[in-house]
């Protein structure tokens, strides 16, 4: 499986977290892709950092670069939607406004530790939203590929990157399988098609239950 | 200036600029921040910059343009994943990066804003953000505490904006700039409109006048969007100096 294929397969999964009548952020990285997965029959609310609540698709025709996703991408808004400054868009976020919050990740720890901000010496993007969105949101999901590109697992016992928030991942979505950590530990929910239990152990950093 | 007529024009505003200033700015990605303001900041020869933003832009949008001539000495902001210059430059050493969560950093700025003296979070405890920030018991639970910031210049960017500085900002190019507008000594804003008094409808203005001293009028944004640039390796590069 390539990693184009892996990306799309689990936002394809991560799509089914999401039910009618739901506030949902989305992160950057395979987060945003997660809309186009998104039962037709549903309706729901993006809240965006830069100050959206009602965020709606790509427009077609007459892009505006003062109506951007967090990540300067052109959108829309929705009826019913709004506009705010960045202090009501966190203030909703950290109050527990936000039903479920989708984040992409670096790392994640079997006790539901996140990483997602910085590799020291590389990847440097900063933390950006995602402590605030780890803090407050009702539910934390991670989406991430199982694997880094050279096979190490992403899924560890204790995470060697800088973390970003401490015990509040509570679901990770990888093209493997699906987890959540309940009570600080890791429990196996879902093989995804065509992953057996022997690989998933075996690329996995840590111990987890069924 | 006037009270009530604070147009003005760029060469007024340049002068304001100074080394070693600490310099706040509006926009979110390069989105709400003041284009001729930061063509203005760069004219201006200004070095050893203490900036506090948002996030470091691209290297040719917002704030990135100016970052990207090593002339900025430290960088308060969330992000700066977008300008993988400012990455380089933390990594030598030649600008001195705090993160900070998002929206903690704005209400650190709005802090300042308003005249208060900080606040307590657990947000970031026990992480590499917590720097040395002091820890604080209240009913036998540890917060951290967050400074108020202030800036001896702020530069924001408006839709528009009557002659007292009553503005009115356009869509998600809001962000942080009423914050940022409230938080400088000196606070200068580019308006891509500038209307009389009484022209804007009073309650729909953001920020009251009251915290504006200098208004310039705007050509609108001189740089291409992220969506509109041809190719990822063009995205990467940096800017001719």
């Amino acid at each position: 499986m390539d990693m184009g294929d892996a990306r799309q397969i689990i936002a394809q999964r991560a799509a089914r977290e999401i039910s009618d009548g739901m506030i949902v952020n989305l992160g950057i990285g395979i987060p945003s892709l997660v809309p186009d997965y998104l039962d037709p029959s549903i309706s729901v609310f993006f809240q965006a950092e830069n100050g959206i609540l009602g965020m709606g698709p790509t427009p077609k025709e007459n892009t505006d670069g003062n109506l951007s996703n967090a990540a300067g991408y052109p959108v829309t808004l929705l009826t019913g939607g709004s506009y705010f400054d960045s202090a009501v868009a966190f203030g909703m976020i950290r109050r527990g406004c936000i039903d479920v919050s989708i984040l992409g990740a670096l790392q994640v720890s079997a006790s539901g530790d996140l990483a997602n901000w910085i590799v020291p010496g590389k990847r440097v993007p900063g933390v950006g939203g995602a402590m605030e969105l780890a803090y407050g949101a009702k539910n934390l999901i991670t989406l991430m590929t199982h694997t880094e590109k050279d096979g190490q697992p992403k899924i560890v016992e204790q995470c060697t990157l800088p973390i970003t928030t401490y015990h509040c991942v509570k679901k990770i979505i990888t093209d493997l399988a699906v987890f959540s950590i309940i009570g600080g530990k890791l429990r196996l929910d879902e093989l995804m098609p065509g992953t057996t239990l022997e690989e998933v152990r075996a690329k996995t950093g840590t111990t987890f239950y069924q | 200036m006037p009270l009530f007529n604070k147009v003005t024009t760029y060469e007024t505003i340049r002068p304001l600029f100074f080394d070693g200033m600490t310099l706040l700015f509006g926009g979110f990605g390069g989105v709400g921040s003041p284009p001729g303001l930061v063509d203005c900041l760069i004219e201006s020869g200004v070095k050893e910059v203490n900036l506090v933003g948002n996030d470091a832009g691209f290297p040719w949008i917002g704030m990135g343009k100016f970052i990207c001539l090593e002339r900025a000495k430290t960088l308060i902001a969330s992000h700066i994943g977008s300008n993988p210059v400012a990455g380089e430059l933390m990594n030598q050493g030649k600008l001195k990066v705090e993160f900070s969560p998002q929206g903690i950093l704005v209400e650190r700025i709005r802090s300042g804003g308003v005249g208060l003296n900080g606040f307590l979070t657990e947000i970031g405890m026990g992480t590499k953000l917590e720097y040395n920030k002091p820890r604080v018991t209240i009913d036998g639970k540890e917060y951290m505490y967050e400074a108020p910031i202030t800036g001896d210049v702020s530069i924001v960017y408006a839709r528009k904006a009557d002659t007292f500085g009553n503005l009115v900002f356009d869509k998600t190019a809001r962000n942080t700039n009423p914050y940022v507008a409230m938080a400088g000594k000196i606070t200068v804003v580019e308006a891509d409109e500038i209307v009389e008094m009484g022209s804007l409808n009073p309650e729909e203005i953001i920020v009251p006048g009251i915290y504006v001293k200098y208004i310039v009028p705007s050509e609108g944004y001189n740089w291409k969007w992220i969506w509109e640039m041809p190719d990822k390796l063009s995205r990467n590069a940096p800017p001719a100096k």
